[in-house]
């Protein structure tokens, strides 16, 4: 019988605990036997809590299942209703919805970057010894995120929660005035993504190559953010209604959190900014491509621990197609598209700032909520996480444990686990057979 | 002039960690025009953002302590050199330690921060606070009040 021991990193005090999650790793004579990563409470209380209300209302309830990502909830639950409605946003209500899903995406890139991502790479705990070491460059993360809060600020009504969004558009709309403060500040910004991409392209970064089918949104001729036609790199193209044919959520053992896979394969299957940039890097504009190009990253990236360089890279796309839409922007004859109820049901999907959401309404004549169903990018990866730390852990058992958990939760904290939606990892336990 | 601010943190999606929005929106009848009153959820660039240049920012969070007392409050409060340091709980989410530590890396604490921390009894996903907690509302936002002058 081989010695067993069990250890269990956890801790406790003063916290917030949003959730509760758990990552466990048995080896059995030098195998790894069993990972088990439970970090997600999927949304069925907010699936359950929509029922009954009215079709107006999915959009600011729904934006508050994560903190960092709003906007990609309201943003999903808005087309999914104006599907249902059989409205669709023109220009230019529908690039001030892009604009404003840029602000999103700058915002969570830097805050995983600069906050949770890079400290990692440098062999500090947490952000607040980076800070303490290299202000200057944490004053950068911070500049990415006073910026992106003035989009938010702008066209969200505040940079936190935004309260401007509605079925059919928006409450009000700025002027073309509104915007120039906004577009300075913008290219100023630009300056200090691209230096944040210099940055983190310098890092080291462990030699992994993952191989999951890849899932993410594509518009021909712009990079995707807030809609497009889901495409995967194993050949797959269908639309948001066609979502749930293709996506298939299950239940595992040990675990209360749904894994999804992809319907007629076997493997994992992953979303976010790797499967995007691979299935859509052509579609970079200029700054962002060159950036990419400079930093090393081909046409298609499968190390997951380069994801800091792509989203690096990403919030230079989001601000210039943020600073394309403003020089473009003519406002609105009006704030909104009405949007009468309609009987039926209504697909939404855009790219949060870690992947595919994809959320779907089932209205009454009235525009009652009879049946809602949300699909966070967190719990789709969960399975390509898991398949990650398999192999990873497997070729590094040579590790002590406190340096092997390190390892490992770098190795999860490269998909971005929403912070607010995925849990916390309270509890770690590594057993070694 | 002087800023006063009040940073209400916390989801009220997640039963009792919805106090700190809940005080923010009482305080909102009660507290003078000149204090600004947000309800944050406590991601550390928003917190700084919020309370940097303030002469005095009241933090209201839910807790999980050991042992526990629900409803139990906490006064605690800092001042820009202070050394108490609130360990991050988490690996990767980040916290009011976060916060606090950064804020005081990047010099941006406000001149006094105060925390109000609640002692919660539960977090999962719903509305509504446990009895505990709901009755220690009515209280916190006197507290808070007070500090306020």
């Amino acid at each position: 019988m081989t010695h067993r021991s069990d250890r269990t990193l956890s801790a406790t005090g003063l916290a917030r605990v949003e959730g509760e999650g758990a990552m466990y790793v048995r080896v059995s004579s030098g195998l790894v036997e069993e990972v088990r990563l439970d970090i997600y409470e999927p949304p069925r209380f907010f699936e359950a809590f929509l029922v009954g209300r009215a079709y107006t209302e999915p959009p600011d309830i729904t934006s508050r299942i994560c903190g960092i990502c709003p906007v990609a909830y309201q943003t999903s639950a808005c087309q999914a209703i104006e599907a249902a409605c059989g409205i669709s946003l023109p220009e230019p209500l529908a690039g001030l919805r892009r604009l404003l899903y840029c602000g999103e995406w700058i915002s969570s890139h830097a805050l995983h970057i600069y906050m949770l991502h890079a400290p990692d790479f440098l062999g500090y705990p947490g952000a607040v010894e980076l800070a303490r070491d290299q202000r200057d460059i944490v004053e950068r993360g911070m500049s990415l995120r006073r910026a992106a809060n003035s989009i938010m600020a702008l066209l969200g009504g505040r940079p936190v929660h935004p309260v401007n969004i509605r079925v059919g558009g928006f409450y009000r709309v700025p002027t073309a005035g509104e915007l120039v403060p906004l577009a300075e500040q913008l290219r100023v910004t630009l300056d200090l993504a691209l230096d944040t991409v210099r940055w983190v392209a310098g890092f080291d970064f462990p030699d992994f190559r993952c191989d999951h089918e890849m899932l993410a949104l594509t518009e021909p001729g712009r990079y995707p953010i807030e809609r497009g036609t889901l495409v995967s790199s194993g050949g797959l193209e269908f639309t948001a209604a066609e979502f749930e044919r293709h996506v298939i959520e299950e239940q595992v053992p040990h675990s209360t959190a749904l894994h999804a896979r992809l319907a007629g394969r076997s493997g994992s299957y992953m979303t976010g900014p790797l499967a995007r940039y691979t299935l859509n890097s052509r579609w970079l504009p200029p700054a962002a491509a060159a950036a990419a190009r400079d930093a090393g990253l081909g046409a298609a990236c499968r190390n997951p621990f380069q994801s800091i360089v792509v989203r690096a890279v990403e919030t230079v796309c989001a601000i210039e197609e943020a600073l394309r839409l403003i020089e473009s922007y003519e406002p609105p004859a009006g704030p909104f598209v009405a949007a009468g109820p309609r009987e039926g049901a209504g697909h939404g999907v855009s790219e949060a700032p870690r992947g595919v959401l994809y959320h779907r309404y089932e209205l009454d004549a009235d525009g009652i909520v009879r049946s809602a169903r949300i699909v966070p990018p967190t719990s789709q990866n969960q399975a390509a996480i898991q398949d990650d730390l398999r192999g990873f852990v497997q070729d590094r058992l040579d590790l002590d444990d406190e340096r092997l958990t390190h390892e490992c939760e770098q190795a999860i904290r490269n998909y971005d686990p929403c912070i607010s939606c995925a849990a916390h990892f309270l509890n770690l336990k590594l057993d070694r057979g | 002039m002087s800023r006063q601010v009040v940073i209400g943190v916390g989801n009220e999606f997640r039963r009792d960690d919805g106090i700190g929005p809940e005080v923010v929106s009482r305080l909102r009848a009660q507290a003078g025009g000149q204090v600004q009153l947000l309800a944050c959820d406590g991601e550390p660039a928003r917190m700084i953002e919020a309370w940097a240049g303030a002469s005095l920012a009241v933090v209201v969070d839910a807790v999980l302590a050991s042992p526990a007392a629900p409803g139990r409050l906490h006064r605690i409060e800092l001042d820009r050199a202070d050394g108490w340091d609130i360990r991050p709980v988490s690996s990767h989410g980040l916290s009011l330690g976060d916060a606090i530590g950064l804020a005081r890396a990047l010099d941006r604490m406000p001149e006094r921060l105060i925390l109000h921390a609640v002692e919660a009894a539960d977090f999962r996903l719903g509305v509504g606070f446990t009895p505990a907690v709901a009755a220690a509302v009515a209280p916190l936002v006197a507290a808070v009040l007070r500090d306020l002058g």
